[in-house]
């Protein structure tokens, strides 16, 4: 558990000495760009269009990191050969990739906390209420991203990192379709194909159910039991992605 | 209790598309002393580091199995006693030398006092207690091989494998390299690592092993493997010497080249040496130099490998 965590905060530092938490500058500018529109726009539609490009300000600096580093965290210690180093030490390998896994999500925790905290001091200085309905869809895209990474890692174990940059980003991209591809499965007579759909559906995460920032937007929160149920599904999702990695990572050879 | 067994461990590649098979290592039997220092010799390929992969666990034996201190080098706990270097090592870069140091003692499980000296000890032992706040990133590669030598020894290993840890330094880093392995065997510590370089390993190594192709050709001392009789021929250069003296002296030698008042002399047959030298002492001559042509671990090492220099 120790060591897990001596491979965490190195990667920790590694991000930050990477200068990563360099794009909370372009965060920034958005927000100041934001704050200037605010400006030309009727006071009803002032608060929602604050709150919709903040969140997704957040999500999208967010999904961007966790993706491309996370495809470094292993391939980039192969190929650099680094991880000899470490494989050399008593550190049984499942730990040290649960160890990179926690660096990056350290990283992505500051990261995102420190967007939230500047996203709410341009909605308290707009003198736009805040709700808890917005803190909601922070955490569902924080947890988006610990399940973003986990599939990054997995695939960073067997393959090339332009590999990993693509299925991750396809995963992504259809992880927000599963919906669509479950209702177009149920609408086709071909059973082939829509059992096809309907395996897509259940074996590929929901990333959709994460994303509630219309609903934060427009000042409607979620349940509390739709945000529980979310989150431990994100969890569970994330842990079994990340035993799949550690099985895959344990099992290989580094030429 | 030996500090390293091998055991018909071998190692088979399938490469490419068509699943081509490999013999990266063939069956290797070998078994290391304590307190020996142990030289691996080998050409680019011909499995010196697929051997240390297999015991540091990077790759699995396809057969075969090798211990180390008597555990089986599956069992991650006995990498406690091992210090390794890789070859050409990269670090992380943004790390100072001191940080670095600490992570690797981490993983060990040290920290506090005991690891702060011991990090003491190491970075003056590789001569860079000047270094320890620079970052890796500046570092010249002797220093890198340095500084990873200092990881390699954080946990006080009992057995130390590094993979080719003299190539691509200058002649004062192989004598750094040199002088470390030296002082790690006066410590008690049993060194075992693998080069290409052989006047290095011809010096301090008290047993080698030829590795041709994936498998063992020849283990032994430098000298029983270079033969005893392995001088194979002896230059003088002398001055002072008579022209009846030199035509003397003319007789033993093989060849006699002049060169104003220094005169070379060669012999092709190291019983003659005593001889001559009687000779040129009775003509007031001046020995300058002495310089006997042994059969090299290089020689033997292209024997071995079939490749004879022609």
């Amino acid at each position: 558990m120790k060591r897990i965590l001596v491979i965490a905060l190195n990667t920790f530092k590694e991000n930050l000495r990477d200068k990563i938490l360099f794009n909370l500058v372009f965060f920034g500018l958005m927000l100041i760009g934001i704050s200037v529109l605010l400006g030309s726009l009727t006071i009803g539609e002032q608060a929602k269009i604050m709150k919709d490009l903040g969140l997704a300000s957040i999500n999208v600096f967010g999904v961007l990191i966790a993706i491309f580093v996370g495809i470094g965290l292993v391939s980039k210690e192969i190929e650099k050969r680094t991880i000899y180093t470490i494989i050399a030490k008593p550190i049984p390998r499942y730990q040290f990739l649960l160890g990179r896994y926690s660096g990056l999500a350290l990283t992505l925790f500051v990261n995102t906390g420190i967007m939230a905290v500047g996203f709410i001091l341009v909605l308290l200085v707009g003198s736009v209420g805040l709700d808890i309905g917005l803190m909601q869809a922070i955490g569902l895209i924080f947890l988006e991203l610990l399940l973003i990474v986990a599939v990054a890692i997995m695939f960073s174990t067997f393959t090339t990192p332009t590999l990993s940059a693509t299925f991750t980003l396809a995963i992504y991209v259809i992880g927000h379709l599963t919906g669509d591809l479950k209702a177009l499965g149920d609408r086709l007579d071909d059973p082939l194909v829509s059992g096809v759909l309907n395996v897509f559906y259940y074996v590929l995460p929901t990333l959709a159910k994460f994303n509630v920032k219309s609903e934060a937007a427009q000042g409607v929160p979620i349940s509390w039991s739709y945000f529980l149920v979310t989150v431990s599904y994100g969890v569970a999702y994330a842990a079994s992605v990340m035993v799949a990695a550690c099985m895959i990572f344990q099992r290989r050879d580094f030429k | 209790m030996k500090p390293l067994r091998i055991k018909g461990l071998t190692k088979e590649y399938r490469i490419g598309l068509s699943r081509r098979s490999v013999m990266a290592l063939d069956h290797l039997d070998l078994e290391i002393e304590e307190g020996e220092v142990f030289g691996f010799l080998g050409h680019n390929g011909a499995g010196k580091t697929t051997t240390i992969k297999l015991l540091m666990g990077f790759v699995y034996p396809t057969a075969g199995e090798a211990w180390i201190l008597d555990r089986s080098i599956q069992d991650v706990g006995v990498k406690q006693y091992i210090g390794f270097l890789p070859e050409s090592p990269f670090f992380y870069e943004y790390l100072t030398a001191e940080e670095f140091l600490v992570f690797y003692g981490q993983l060990f499980g040290m920290g506090g006092l005991r690891l702060a000296k011991k990090i003491d000890e190491l970075l003056e032992l590789v001569s860079m207690t000047d270094a320890r706040h620079r970052p890796l990133r500046k570092f010249s590669k002797g220093m890198l091989q340095r500084i990873g030598i200092a990881q390699a020894l954080i946990n006080d290993p009992k057995l130390v494998i590094l993979d080719e840890p003299m190539s691509g330094l200058d002649p004062i880093g192989r004598r750094d390299v040199r002088d470390i392995i030296l002082r790690l065997k006066h410590e008690g510590k049993t060194i075992f690592f693998s080069s290409h370089i052989l006047p290095d390993v011809e010096m301090i190594c008290d047993r080698i092993g030829i590795l041709v192709k994936g498998r063992l050709k020849a283990v032994g001392t430098v000298q029983e493997l270079a033969g005893a009789s392995s001088v194979t021929s002896i230059e003088l250069v002398v001055e002072g010497l008579s022209e009846a003296a030199l035509a003397g002296v003319g007789g033993l030698a093989t060849t006699l080249i002049r060169r104003g008042d220094h005169v070379l002399i060669k012999l092709d047959d190291g019983e003659k040496v005593n001889g001559l030298l009687d000779q040129i002492l009775k003509h007031k001559g001046r020995v300058l130099s002495l310089l006997p042509h042994k059969r090299s671990l290089e020689d033997l090492f292209l024997t071995e490998s079939g490749m004879n220099r022609t």
